[in-house]
């Protein structure tokens, strides 16, 4: 049984915890909090009394279950090899079993729940989000006119009035292809980063990679897994691995920490106890490429000519580092453009506060963790941040923006797509629609 | 029993978001960094972030006779935090301003809250360091270490936290508050009540500010990992390097348990059959540093040990990787370690290493000793599981065993980690009675309702 299934299957890693207390020191939100209920030690407690039936499930306890980014870092920090994440993540899921999802929450994953009226409804919402956005002049973000769930104060990328995959072609061809790979394009990219998504293909497409985007694919359903609706997860994790099974791909590119731990770890995971859909999720998971990941490792990286002047820097997506161990690969991809300098942050594997939905649903805690990281990037003077999700880079525009800077937030992958540009590359407009 | 009277009040004093009443979050504090100890629920939590709220709480406490827990990170491991007799607990790690560093007086005023790695940072930019260096150096504050009179990798040569702290404001019991000690190198007024309160573990007073002593940043260091096949060599290798007029900044050993256990969960390449190995780090000047590694490297070999020293900063890791490594290897072979701190002369590490590998045969434990050699503070780590009634009986007897032969060789009870709950049952056995006496004279004196901490070190 997946371990999300019960509380009770957690039970050996709840045990492992010595207690120490060694997460404190890399806890993004017990940094700001600084209570134990905070930290992954705390919450291993919670936990434990909620297992042992010392204590039981309340409002308060969803609240400090729902305090968590899933960073992971207490895991990597960890003395005893203890993954707190997976403890909480089956925690919110018990209390979703035991209590039920809130009633906003409901209606949202219920639509998830159905692909069709998911993209209809994100069609719609592209439609009349004037009404609901403003929009900042000179720039692509908008504020939120009311409080429609999100903080006022915060700033948004509006939904693409064309979604990523209504744009492009279902099979974007190359002369000579060394591989096919099926492109899993996740929401962000979908909804908001379009263009973003048109840099995945071209840079694949320039490195003799012939690109299928199946049309019916759907959320990666993590952001409803990780609030506890297993269920629902489920669900979307066998229809996406259904799509991409059928296809005869040599690899599935994402292009995001969240969607590429997805594939490789949480299918796998969810579908432990499904005979037939385990099969499939493991098969797929040792396919799954993040798009520098895939073009160090597996494809062998086409040197881009052109040269785009800049200092950058590189911020690390905590499910993209620790999550999956893809680290090198995008520094190795930003280095190979000519003309660009890579000056590390400090910290360039620290949360950015934005964990999804974290960043609306808490966002002055949020906004603490992310003012930290924006301080930490533009120390070192950088001309552009860069990182490989989607999520953060919405998190990191918001916080360049409250910080007053206009530095831009790219895709690694936009930057390589532009430097193959200007090397003269191929005209990517007519070859992804 | 804490009355809603004493809860309003604390909400009076110190506003709603610094108390904390609710069952979860009171399950948060319900526990520390000890294995093998009971949990207990405090009926409130505070959090101050002010010597004046902190002095409200205390008054309080005082006023309706509730006994107050001051505690930090709670990473300590003798049960010194656990509320043993509910009432209120004081987390007190808002309190976390570094108040001053003064780099002409070499010294820092820092409150109890600060931990003690963002204290290095703050002073490394002076080129000093903050010497004592517990294991959870990046979770640690400050009160607390100075409060349980922490130590650490580097006490051969730098010594325990009591050896600076300089001047303490402290609150008594009665609410008052106190200041003693201060940045002058010499000071000999009256009794030294700031080494009274360093190592008190809460049960004296409350600590609102600490002034350290810092020291310059060595300028270079040098790494060793030396081998040997057989114990003997390795405490020769140990006394010896002493002999020589060499004292190093650390000198760690890890025994046979210990390297089988690392080996095999880190495969660092560490030799299985071994019986012991040093880890030798010597620090300061950079002359000084090279004729003294050379002393070290001399000693090991002549007492037949294996040596690799490291070039690079990357190898230094290396071989430090090793030592990091001990104790979560041990910890991952069972649910539960109980991790003690017996402490001997020295000259007295093979016959207790020796009289470890007994105890752990007679009482069918497996038993990885790992600690700092040099200053002879050991750290045998049971490995067990608190759910095996029948084995834990067995666990208990041995430690009980392990602390009569850390007395009989001359040593103490705790090099580091203090007496709390965990180790209050031997304390006559190295105090005696007229001992033990005076230290509850101290207490009654001090504490005369015993409302600070109560439970732990001696009963009143």
């Amino acid at each position: 049984m997946a371990y999300y299934d019960s509380l009770d299957n957690v039970r050996a890693e709840i045990t492992r915890c010595m207690k120490c207390g060694n997460c404190q020191a890399v806890c993004p939100i017990y940094k700001e909090v600084l209570g134990e209920s905070g930290v992954a030690r705390g919450k291993i407690q919670i936990a434990k009394d909620l297992l042992e039936g010392e204590l039981e499930l309340t409002d308060k306890m969803q609240d400090i279950f729902s305090l968590c980014l899933t960073c992971k870092a207490c895991a990597a920090n960890c003395p005893c090899g203890v993954q707190p994440d997976k403890i909480i993540l089956a925690a919110r899921a018990e209390l979703v079993r035991k209590k039920g999802l809130p009633g906003l929450k409901r209606q949202i994953f219920g639509v998830l729940g159905k692909p069709q009226r998911f993209k209809l409804g994100m069609g719609m919402a592209a439609k009349l989000q004037g009404f609901g956005l403003k929009k900042i002049p000179s720039s692509n973000a908008a504020h939120p006119r009311f409080p429609i769930g999100i903080d006022t104060r915060r700033i948004v990328r509006p939904l693409a009035k064309q979604s990523l995959l209504s744009r492009l072609p279902e099979v974007s061809k190359v002369s000579k292809p060394k591989q096919r790979a099926a492109f899993f394009t996740g929401c962000m990219l979908n909804y908001m980063y379009t263009e973003a998504g048109k840099a995945v293909v071209e840079v694949l497409n320039a490195n003799d990679v012939e690109v299928i985007t199946p049309k019916s694919q759907h959320c990666c359903g993590i952001p409803v897994f990780v609030h506890g609706d297993v269920k629902t997860a489920k669900a979307i994790a066998k229809y996406n691995l259904d799509i991409f099974a059928a296809g005869n791909y040599d690899a599935v590119i994402t292009h995001c920490g969240t969607c590429i731990g997805a594939w490789v770890q949480h299918y796998p995971e969810l579908l432990l106890d499904d005979a037939k859909y385990s099969k499939l999720a493991e098969q797929m998971a040792a396919k799954a490429y993040d798009v520098s990941q895939y073009l160090i490792d597996k494809v062998g990286l086409k040197e881009p000519t052109g040269q785009v002047a800049a200092n950058a820097t590189y911020h690390d997506p905590c499910h993209m580092v620790r999550g999956a161990g893809i680290a090198a690969q995008p520094r190795q991809v930003i280095e190979s453009i000519p003309g660009v300098t890579l000056t590390e942050m400090q910290k360039p594997d620290r949360c950015c506060g934005g964990a999804g939905s974290f960043s609306l649903t808490h966002y002055p805690l949020s906004s603490q963790i992310r003012d930290k990281k924006i301080a930490d990037a533009l120390s070192v003077k950088p001309d552009m941040v860069l990182t490989s999700c989607g999520a953060c880079r919405m998190q990191l525009e918001d916080g360049l923006f409250q910080a007053g800077s206009d530095v831009p937030v790219k895709h690694v992958v936009e930057l390589l797509a532009e430097a193959y540009v200007k090397g003269g590359g191929r005209d990517s407009g007519q070859k992804t629609g | 029993m804490l009355t809603s009277k004493v809860i309003e009040q604390l909400v009076g004093a110190l506003g709603k978001e610094k108390v904390f009443t609710d069952k979860e979050d009171l399950a948060a504090y319900s526990f520390d960094a000890t294995a093998d100890m009971p949990k207990v629920v405090p009926e409130v939590v505070v959090t101050p972030t002010s010597t004046r709220e902190a002095q409200e709480i205390v008054k309080l406490a005082a006023q309706h006779k509730v006994p107050l827990y001051t505690r930090g990170s709670g990473t300590n491991l003798s049960g010194g935090t656990i509320p043993i007799n509910k009432g209120i607990v004081m987390v007190m790690v808002k309190m976390n301003k570094i108040l001053e560093v003064d780099a002409e007086n070499l010294t820092a005023t820092v409150q109890p809250g600060v931990i003690i790695q963002d204290l290095n940072d703050a002073v490394a930019g002076h080129g000093l360091i903050y010497p004592p260096d517990p294991g959870t150096i990046a979770t640690a504050t400050m009160g607390g270490s100075v409060a349980e009179c922490s130590g650490g990798l580097r006490g051969l040569k730098y010594g325990v936290t009591k050896d600076y702290v300089m001047g303490l404001e402290v609150i008594l019991a009665n609410g008052k508050i106190m200041h003693c000690g201060g940045k002058t190198v010499k000071n000999v007024t009256a009794y030294d009540m700031v080494k009274l309160f360093v190592g008190s573990e809460g049960t004296l007073g409350v600590i609102t500010e600490i002034i350290v002593k810092l020291i310059p940043a060595p300028e270079a260091r040098k790494s060793a990992l030396a081998i040997f096949r057989s114990l003997d060599d390795a405490a020769k290798a140990i006394t010896g390097i002493i002999n020589n007029k060499v004292i190093p900044a650390t000198l760690e050993i890890m025994d046979n348990v210990t390297i089988k256990t690392v080996e095999n969960y880190a495969h660092v390449g560490l030799p299985t059959d071994a019986e012991a190995i040093l880890l030798i780090e010597v620090d300061g000047i950079p002359e000084v540093v090279e004729k003294e590694a050379e002393a070290v490297i001399k000693v090991c070999k002549e007492n037949n040990g294996q040596l690799k020293i490291a070039q690079t900063a990357a190898e230094r890791d290396e071989i430090w990787q090793a030592r990091r490594d001990a104790l979560p290897a041990l910890a991952q072979l069972s649910p539960t370690t109980v991790l003690e701190d017996a402490t001997v002369p020295r000259s007295k590490i093979p016959e207790m290493l020796k009289a470890l590998r007994d105890i752990a045969q007679k009482y069918q434990l497996t038993i990885g000793t790992f600690g700092h050699a040099g200053d002879g503070n050991l750290h045998p780590s049971i490995i067990t599981d608190e759910t095996d009634i029948e084995e834990m009986k067995r666990v208990h007897q041995a430690v009980d065993d392990i602390f009569a032969v850390a007395l009989e060789l001359g040593g103490t009870l705790s090099g580091e980690h203090g007496i709390g709950i965990a180790k209050q049952k031997y304390l006559e056995q190295e105090f005696g009675e007229a001992g033990i006496e005076a230290l509850r004279a101290i207490k009654r004196a001090l504490d005369p309702e015993n409302l600070l901490n109560p439970g732990k070190i001696v009963q009143p």
